[in-house]
C-alpha cells in the first residue's frame, strides 16, 4: 500500500511500518482505537437496539387508539390520524388547500432566495409580494375571513420566520449603517437598540408584545396578536442581522468608498451602490446561519399561547382519544424542523466553499 | 462630495478643539438638526405610547411603581434556594426566581463546558466511528429547536418510574419521576464552609505559584495538597467531635426522603440546556484546536513530546485565545435560553415575573425587571470573560 496523503493517520501507519487494510484505518489500527470502536459498538447496541425496536419493530403503523395502547412501540397510527391537525392546526378542514398553498408558496420563496442568480432587488419585491399573497391565502381572501387565532401549524411557523426575516432586512441595513455612522446621535440610538435587544431573551420581547403593548394603544384600539408577535420577532432578528451586516461593512476596504467618492458619487450613492452590495454578499453564509437559528426561535411563540408547528404537535397529543403520544408527535415535528435546518446549514457550507473558491 | 455643501458651517466639527463643546460637536457629527429630528420622532412615539399606558393603567386602577414589591404574593413556588411560602412579599418571590435562574445558569455553564470540551476533543479523534457519532449528535441538537428538546426531556423525566421502582444507575443516585436524588454531605454549615475555604485557598496558592512562573507542580504534589485540603478539616472536625455524615436518599412511604434532591423540572431544564449548549461548545473547541497551525503539532512531536503533551502544552494554550471570546457568547446564550424554563414549569425569574404580572397587572415593571436583570447578567458575564481574555492576550504579548 502506498501512502501518498500526509494526514496524520497515514503518518502513524507509516511510522510503525505496518500496513493496515484501508477499512481498518481509523477504526482498528491502534489499541486505543480498538477500545474506542468496541465501546462504540456497545453503546450503539445498548441505545440503538431499543430505539430501533420502538421506531420500527414494535411500532403500530395502522390501527386505532385501542390497537396502539396494546402495542409496545411507537404509535405511528397516531401521526396518520393527526398529521393534518399538526400541520394546519384548527384551520377549517374544508379549506386546507389555503394553508397548504401558502406553505408551498413560502417554501418556494425560500428556495428562490437560496439561488445566487436571483440575488438582487427583484428578490425583495418578489418576497414582499409572496408574503402578501401568503397572508391573503391564510386570511381566507377572497371568501369568509379566517381569524388568525384559527391559524396553526407549519404555515404559522413558516410565515413568522420568513416574514420576520424579510421585514428585518431593511431595518437591519439601516441599523448597521447608523451604527457605523459619523453622526453621534443616530449612532448612539442604533447601538443602544442593538445592544439592548441582543442582551435580553426573546421571550421578554414577546411578553412586551403580548402583555405590555396592548396597554400602550389608545383605549378601545387593538392590534392582532399575530401581528404583535411578528413585530417582536422582526425587531429581534433585526438586531442580530444588523451586527452581521456591520461585520460585512467593516470587511469592505475603505479604498472602495474613497474610489467611489473620487468618481463623483455622493456619500449616499457610494454607500448604497458600492459598499453595501459587497458587504451583503460577504456575509450571506452567516445570514443563512442566523436564519436557521431564527427558524427555531419562532417556537418561543408557544409560550405566549400561539399555535405554531410545535404547539399543534403538543395539542395533538393532548386529545383525550389519543392522549400521551408526545414522543411520536415531537419526533414528527422534529423531523420537519431538522429537514429545514439541516438543508439550510448544508446550503450555508456550500456557499462558504463557493465563496472561498471565488476568492482564490 | 455633494453633502458637504448642505452643512451649516457653524455645525461643522472643529477637529483641533479640546473644549467640552468641541468634543461634543465632534462626537455628534454632521447634520445635527436632522439627528435631533430623529430623536424628537422617537421621543414623540415613546411619549405617546407611554401616555396611553399610564392612562390605561389608571383606568383599570393600577398604580405604577414598585410598591407591589411589599404586597403579599399568594402563590406557591415549587422550589426555592431560600425560604419562601405563599404570603411572603412579591419582592421575595422575584428574588427566589432570580436565584433559581442563577442556579440553572451556573450549573448549566459548568456542565456544558465539561461535556462540550470532551465532545469537541473526541470529535477530533482519528476514530471515524467516534467522530461520526459526535457529528451526528451535534447536527441533531443544532437543527432542532431548543424548546422541542426541553419538552422532550421534560416528558422523559416525568415518564421515569415512580419512587418505589426508581432507577439506581450508581449506588445512592436515584432517578424517579419525583426528581433526581443523590447523597449529600450532612454537617453543620460552618464545616462545609471551612472545606470550601480550604479548597479555595489551595486553588489560590496554585494560581499564585503559576503566576510567579515558578516550577511546574508535579501531579503528585497537587494530589497530596488536594487530599489534605479535604482531609484536614474532616480530621479537625472529628477531633472536635462534630459529626460529618453522608445523607443517603432512601424510600420513605411513597416518596424518597433525604439526600440532595433535584426536582424533575430542574433536571429536565439542566439536561436540555447542557445537551443543547454542549454542541455549541464542542464546535467552538474544535474550531479553536483546528485554528492552531499543523506546524505546531509537528514541531511538538519532533521535540519528542507525546500527542497528549503537545495538545496540553502547545496547542490548547494557543487555541484558548480563539476559544474564550466565543465561549462568552455560548455562556450568554445559555443564560438567556434558561428563560425557556417558563415553558416546562420551572420557577425561574421569567416564570415568577410572569405570574406576578398576571396577578398584580404591573406588566411594565415586571418586564422592565426582566430585561434589566438579563442585561446586567449579560454585561457581568462579558466583563468577566473579557478580563480573562485580556489576561490571555497579555500573556501572549509578554512571551513573544
Amino acid at each position: 500500500m502506498t501512502v501518498t496523503s500526509l494526514n496524520s493517520e497515514s503518518r502513524r501507519t507509516q511510522r510503525r511500518g505496518v500496513t493496515v487494510a484501508p477499512w481498518r484505518r481509523g477504526l482498528l489500527d491502534s489499541p486505543g482505537n480498538i477500545a474506542i470502536t468496541l465501546g462504540y459498538v456497545l453503546v450503539v447496541a445498548w441505545l440503538g437496539i431499543p430505539f430501533l425496536r420502538w421506531v420500527v419493530f414494535d411500532a403500530t403503523f395502522s390501527s386505532d387508539a385501542a390497537g396502539c395502547a396494546s402495542g409496545g412501540g411507537a404509535c405511528w397510527a397516531f401521526i396518520g390520524e393527526k398529521w393534518r391537525f399538526i400541520l394546519f392546526g384548527t384551520y377549517p378542514v374544508e379549506r386546507h388547500w389555503r394553508p397548504a398553498s401558502a406553505c408551498i408558496l413560502l417554501i418556494g420563496l425560500l428556495i428562490a432566495a437560496c439561488i445566487p442568480r436571483f440575488w438582487g432587488r427583484g428578490l425583495g419585491y418578489a418576497g414582499a409580494a409572496g408574503l402578501i399573497v401568503a397572508a391573503m391565502l391564510l386570511c381566507g381572501v377572497p371568501g369568509p375571513i379566517v381569524a388568525t387565532d384559527q391559524w396553526g401549524g407549519l404555515p404559522v411557523t413558516l410565515f413568522l420566520s420568513v416574514g420576520a426575516f424579510a421585514g428585518a432586512f431593511p431595518l437591519a441595513i439601516c441599523l448597521a449603517l447608523w451604527r457605523r455612522s459619523d453622526q453621534g446621535g443616530v449612532r448612539w440610538l442604533a447601538t443602544a437598540f442593538i445592544e439592548v435587544v441582543r442582551g435580553v431573551p426573546l421571550i421578554s420581547l414577546l411578553y412586551v408584545a403580548t402583555l405590555l403593548f396592548p396597554l400602550m394603544l389608545p383605549a378601545g384600539a387593538s392590534l392582532d396578536k399575530f401581528v404583535r408577535a411578528g413585530a417582536a420577532l422582526t425587531l429581534f432578528v433585526a438586531a442580530y442581522l444588523a451586527e452581521i451586516i456591520r461585520a460585512g461593512l467593516q470587511a469592505v476596504p475603505r479604498g472602495q468608498y474613497e474610489a467611489a467618492l473620487s468618481l463623483g458619487l455622493s456619500q449616499r450613492q457610494a454607500t448604497l451602490l458600492v459598499v453595501l452590495p459587497q458587504a451583503l454578499r460577504a456575509v450571506i453564509p452567516p445570514m443563512v446561519n442566523l436564519a436557521t437559528g431564527m427558524f427555531q426561535e419562532t417556537t418561543l411563540v408557544v409560550i405566549i399561547g400561539m399555535f405554531d408547528l410545535l404547539n399543534t404537535a403538543r395539542a395533538a397529543a393532548n386529545d383525550p382519544n389519543w392522549i400521551g403520544y408526545y414522543n411520536e408527535a415531537f419526533a414528527f415535528v422534529a423531523l420537519i424542523y431538522f429537514v429545514f435546518c439541516f438543508s439550510l446549514s448544508r446550503y450555508s457550507l456550500w456557499l462558504e466553499r463557493r465563496f472561498g473558491q471565488a476568492k482564490r | 462630495m455633494a453633502d458637504i455643501g448642505q452643512l451649516p458651517t457653524a455645525a461643522r466639527p472643529n477637529p483641533t478643539g479640546f473644549g467640552f463643546r468641541h468634543v461634543m460637536a465632534a462626537w455628534w457629527g454632521e447634520r445635527p438638526l436632522a439627528q435631533l429630528g430623529v430623536f424628537l420622532c422617537v421621543g414623540i412615539v415613546l411619549g405617546y405610547l407611554g401616555s396611553n399606558l399610564s392612562g390605561n393603567m389608571e383606568r383599570v386602577g393600577i398604580s405604577p411603581g414598585f410598591a407591589f414589591f411589599w404586597y403579599a404574593a399568594n402563590f406557591e413556588i415549587g422550589e426555592s434556594p431560600i425560604n419562601y411560602a405563599a404570603g411572603d412579599s412579591y419582592g421575595r418571590a422575584i428574588l427566589v426566581g432570580l436565584l433559581n435562574t442563577v442556579k440553572v445558569a451556573a450549573v448549566g455553564c459548568v456542565l456544558a463546558t465539561i461535556l462540550g470540551v470532551a465532545l469537541g476533543v473526541a470529535r477530533l479523534s482519528h476514530n471515524r466511528l467516534l467522530s461520526g457519532l459526535i457529528r451526528g449528535y451535534i447536527e441533531l441538537v443544532r437543527n432542532t429547536p431548543l424548546l422541542l428538546q426541553l419538552f422532550f426531556w421534560n416528558i422523559t423525566v416525568h415518564m421515569l418510574p415512580g419512587p418505589r421502582q426508581a432507577f439506581e444507575p450508581m449506588p445512592g443516585v436515584l432517578l424517579s419521576n419525583r426528581g433526581v436524588f443523590a447523597p449529600a454531605l450532612q454537617s453543620s454549615a460552618e464545616w462545609i464552609a471551612l472545606i470550601i475555604l480550604a479548597l479555595l485557598l489551595l486553588i489560590g496558592w496554585v494560581a499564585r505559584l503559576r503566576r510567579l512562573g515558578g516550577a511546574r507542580l508535579s501531579a503528585g504534589v497537587l494530589a497530596v495538597a488536594l487530599l489534605s485540603a479535604v482531609v484536614l478539616p474532616l480530621a479537625v472536625a472529628r477531633a472536635f467531635g462534630v459529626s460529618i455524615a453522608v445523607d443517603w436518599p432512601r424510600l420513605e412511604g411513597f416518596n424518597i426522603a433525604g439526600g440532595l434532591s433535584l426536582s424533575p423540572e430542574f433536571a429536565a431544564l439542566v439536561i436540555g440546556l447542557v445537551v443543547n449548549s454542549a454542541a455549541g461548545v464542542a464546535e467552538t473547541v474544535r474550531a479553536g484546536i483546528l485554528s492552531v497551525p499543523t506546524g505546531q503539532w509537528e514541531a511538538g512531536q519532533a521535540c519528542g513530546l507525546s500527542r497528549w503533551h503537545v495538545l496540553r502544552l502547545i496547542v490548547v494554550p494557543q487555541a484558548l485565545r480563539v476559544i474564550v471570546p466565543v465561549m462568552t457568547s455560548n455562556y450568554l446564550s445559555l443564560t438567556k435560553n434558561s428563560s425557556l424554563a417558563v415553558a416546562i414549569g420551572f420557577p425561574d425569574l421569567v416564570s415568577v415575573l410572569n405570574t406576578t404580572a398576571n396577578t398584580t397587572g404591573q406588566a411594565l415593571e415586571t418586564i422592565a425587571i426582566m430585561m434589566l436583570v438579563y442585561l446586567s447578567l449579560s454585561l457581568g458575564v462579558s466583563v468577566a470573560m473579557n478580563g480573562y481574555n485580556r489576561r490571555l492576550a497579555m500573556r501572549e504579548a509578554g512571551r513573544s
